[in-house]
């Protein structure tokens, strides 16, 4: 940006511009260093330094010091929360690239780039609650390069998602090449917008399914009002449902919390874009909702409803069924309250599905069953709370919600 | 002519490496297993619960000595699980008390023939071997648990207290006895033949007959020759098995087929999704192409 005036300027000088143009947003260092210290921040410091300590203990004394460590419920949290959770959510990469790159939703191309920023936040996250969960973290590579079993269903799991990781890497670094300044990888990246959006499409439709389609290895053990081979197409279209609820919510919040870090075109088009989104959102779910009640019928499942399990899952299906309703009626009456309110119901839903599914109807009938140890939840809530500083982080200095002054010209 | 050969032969090759990647399920789905399969036959109308296959069984593995020793039965007074977090064992006798009848049962890996273990593991680290033992590879397994997700007899245990050298636990047979001709530890250290070691196709016939001529005795159910797509460890008894401890919704089908309608989709949609988008694409851009212009004055008019 300021290159014309270097040859003026002292190396220290370069430096302190450097800094403060990159990383502390244009403030002095100790400004800035004073201006983070808040009380909210200094929770979410102090349960994240608590989150990282607990997760040291583990790499050193064990999975057992941190977690419930049972050999009947051997996946706990860690994965229910950061693998078969919040994986539906990151599907907003996929689902806004495919709107605006492939169905040409011009609409939609302000909030693309947060979509996929998301989508790989999401993904980079679900392999670090991977990483703290495997038993042999370091040897995460083997299924892609050491040992193939390929009729696991993990094992094409292990395959997409670290493909779909890259993928998205590339998909959201022209933002990160704008940001450095490096116009020509950027043009390059960017020439293969569309490839990366196919095979990213390919890869997240099914591993999303996949997700689900662990389970079906476990049909004794997963409740039969769960347990279903529609497993995975219900996974594939609740994530769609899943990156569309996510993506009306962080837009608001993006018009709250980091107004100042979006441009224009994206403040002023996010409402219109909120209608669409609830007008599709309405739609996923009311699929969902039907072959969610299809699939029932066709394990036979619906005997089970009179038990404390069967009532569980009523809640859950009112869950569903509100959600696409509430769509609905929020997009008929054009309430954008409505909408942004039904999402996070949505959120709500969908991660209490699919923490039924990995944890809480898993082994249903086993008597004694403990689902998770508190200290799994510090560690969660660390990493959500890093996860959301890394977000603000990045949103705060690259171009996510708007477009970099040097490239406006191009324009769409 | 021949260099546009060579290029398609070379794109149809690079799509069948990638379409065997994305996932071949044949491997264990066809499994027609060998017939000369090693097994264990277990009579709980003979166990008189003496632990001593619990006993050969942790020396011959050379696992630690557990607290209370192996004469001990006051550990009859609970059902235990063959693996219980870091106290070690392969094997457990329960004790279960029938409508008044006292009944051992011995409880241990099944060795199943199609395993939802091995079509679990995404590193192949837990196989079935030719001999009939399912085997565990140390140098792959990435701890991932999902061998124990599957397992419809909750039989592998992890070593959660171990950081750097976690193990999968689990009855192997005794595979390295066998492989040399040896018969496995617990069998030749049970007194009262309760357990019996041989080829599963004639075990299998020992157990029928032994049905057959005392129809009065025994069920006439030889469980492990259906359960999960049959088993290796098989169990004759004449007690009702669902009151013997073996987990219910085990069923007789097979592992390996529960995943592959899904695995086979994978190469479906790997083929036909970039012609779907690509064409979607080329649909989507045309008209934009077309109307350029005209759309950019409607929107100019909404706004």
């Amino acid at each position: 940006m300021s290159d014309k005036n270097c040859a003026y300027k002292s190396g220290a000088q370069i430096v302190d511009e450097f800094i403060r143009d990159k990383f502390t947003l244009g403030m002095h260092p100790n400004e800035y260093i004073k201006k983070l210290i808040t009380p909210l921040n200094i929770l979410a410091g102090i349960v994240v330094l608590a989150g990282l300590f607990l997760i040291t203990i583990r790499f050193i004394f064990g999975l057992d010091q941190v977690t419930e460590a049972s050999n009947e419920q051997p996946w706990g949290l860690f994965l229910s929360w950061g693998l078969f959770s919040m994986v539906p959510f990151s599907g907003a990469g996929f689902v806004m690239g495919t709107a605006v790159h492939i169905f040409n939703l011009k609409k939609y191309k302000p909030i693309v780039k947060n979509a996929i920023f998301l989508g790989f936040l999401g993904y980079m996250f679900a392999v670090i609650f991977l990483m703290i969960d495997l038993g042999r973290p370091w040897r995460i590579y083997y299924p892609m390069v050491i040992s193939f079993g390929t009729a696991s269903v993990m094992f094409l799991v292990a395959w997409h998602v670290s493909l779909y990781l890259t993928v998205q890497l590339l998909e959201f670094c022209p933002s990160a090449l704008e940001w450095l300044g490096m116009g020509k990888m950027r043009k390059i990246v960017l020439g293969a917008t569309l490839a990366l959006t196919v095979f990213g499409v390919m890869l997240s439709t099914l591993h999303q399914s996949a997700l689900n389609a662990m389970f079906l290895l476990a049909p004794g053990k997963l409740h039969p009002l769960w347990y279903t081979s529609y497993l995975p197409w219900l996974a594939f279209i609740s994530a769609i449902g899943a990156a569309i609820s996510l993506l009306i919510i962080v837009s608001k919040l993006n018009t709250i919390y980091l107004k100042e870090r979006a441009d224009k075109e994206y403040l002023s088009n996010i409402d219109d874009i909120t209608f669409g989104l609830g007008r599709a959102a309405s739609f996923v779910f009311f699929t969902y909702l039907g072959l969610r009640i299809v699939s029932v019928t066709h394990e036979g499942a619906w005997g089970n409803l009179n038990s404390p399990f069967g009532y569980w899952f009523l809640l859950e299906i009112a869950l569903f069924t509100i959600v696409p309703i509430m769509y609905y009626y929020g997009t008929h009456i054009k309430n954008l309250l409505i909408i942004r309110y039904t999402a996070v119901l949505a959120a709500i839903a969908i991660i209490l599905n699919r923490l039924n599914i990995s944890l809480i109807t898993f082994n249903w009938q086993l008597p004694d069953r403990e689902l998770f140890y508190w200290k799994e939840i510090i560690v969660v809530v660390a990493i959500i709370i890093i996860q959301i500083l890394v977000y603000r982080w990045i949103v705060n200095r690259m171009p996510v919600l708007r477009t970099h002054p040097d490239y406006v010209e191009e324009g769409h | 002519m021949n260099l546009t050969r060579r290029d398609l032969l070379k794109i149809g090759g690079t799509t069948a490496a990638f379409i065997a990647l994305g996932g071949n399920a044949l491997g264990s789905e066809d499994f027609s297993g060998n017939s000369e399969r090693l097994g264990m036959l277990s009579d709980t109308t003979k166990c008189i619960g003496c632990r001593r296959c619990e006993k050969a069984c942790n020396r011959s593995n050379k696992l630690p000595t557990p607290i209370k020793s192996f004469e001990d039965t006051s550990v009859f007074d609970e059902e235990r699980k063959p693996y219980v977090v870091d106290v070690q064992s392969y094997t457990v006798v329960n004790k279960y008390n029938v409508d008044g009848k006292i009944v051992f049962r011995k409880a241990q890996c099944m060795h199943c023939d199609e395993p939802a273990c091995a079509t679990a593991c995404p590193v192949g680290a837990l196989k079935k071997s030719k001999e009939g033992a399912v085997t565990w590879n140390q140098k792959v397994c990435i701890g991932c648990r999902y061998c124990m997700v599957a397992c419809p007899f909750h039989i592998p245990a992890f070593e959660y207290s171990s950081a750097f050298d976690p193990k999968i636990q689990k009855c192997f047979m005794c595979y390295e006895r066998i492989k040399d001709g040896i018969i496995p530890a617990c069998a030749e250290a049970c007194p009262v033949e309760a357990i019996t070691f041989g080829k599963k196709s004639e075990l299998l016939k020992a157990a029928k007959l032994r049905i057959w001529s005392n129809p009065d005795k025994y069920l006439d159910h030889v469980y492990g020759e259906y359960e999960a797509g049959g088993t290796c460890w098989m169990y004759i008894s004449d007690t009702d098995f669902s009151k013997l401890g073996f987990p219910e919704g085990v069923g007789t089908t097979s592992y390996p087929k529960l995943t592959k309608d899904f695995l086979s989709m994978v190469n479906l949609t790997l083929i036909s999704l970039p012609a779907l988008l690509g064409g979607f694409y080329i649909a989507c851009h045309k008209k934009d192409e077309e109307k350029k212009e005209e759309s950019q004055q409607i929107n100019e008019v909404k706004s």
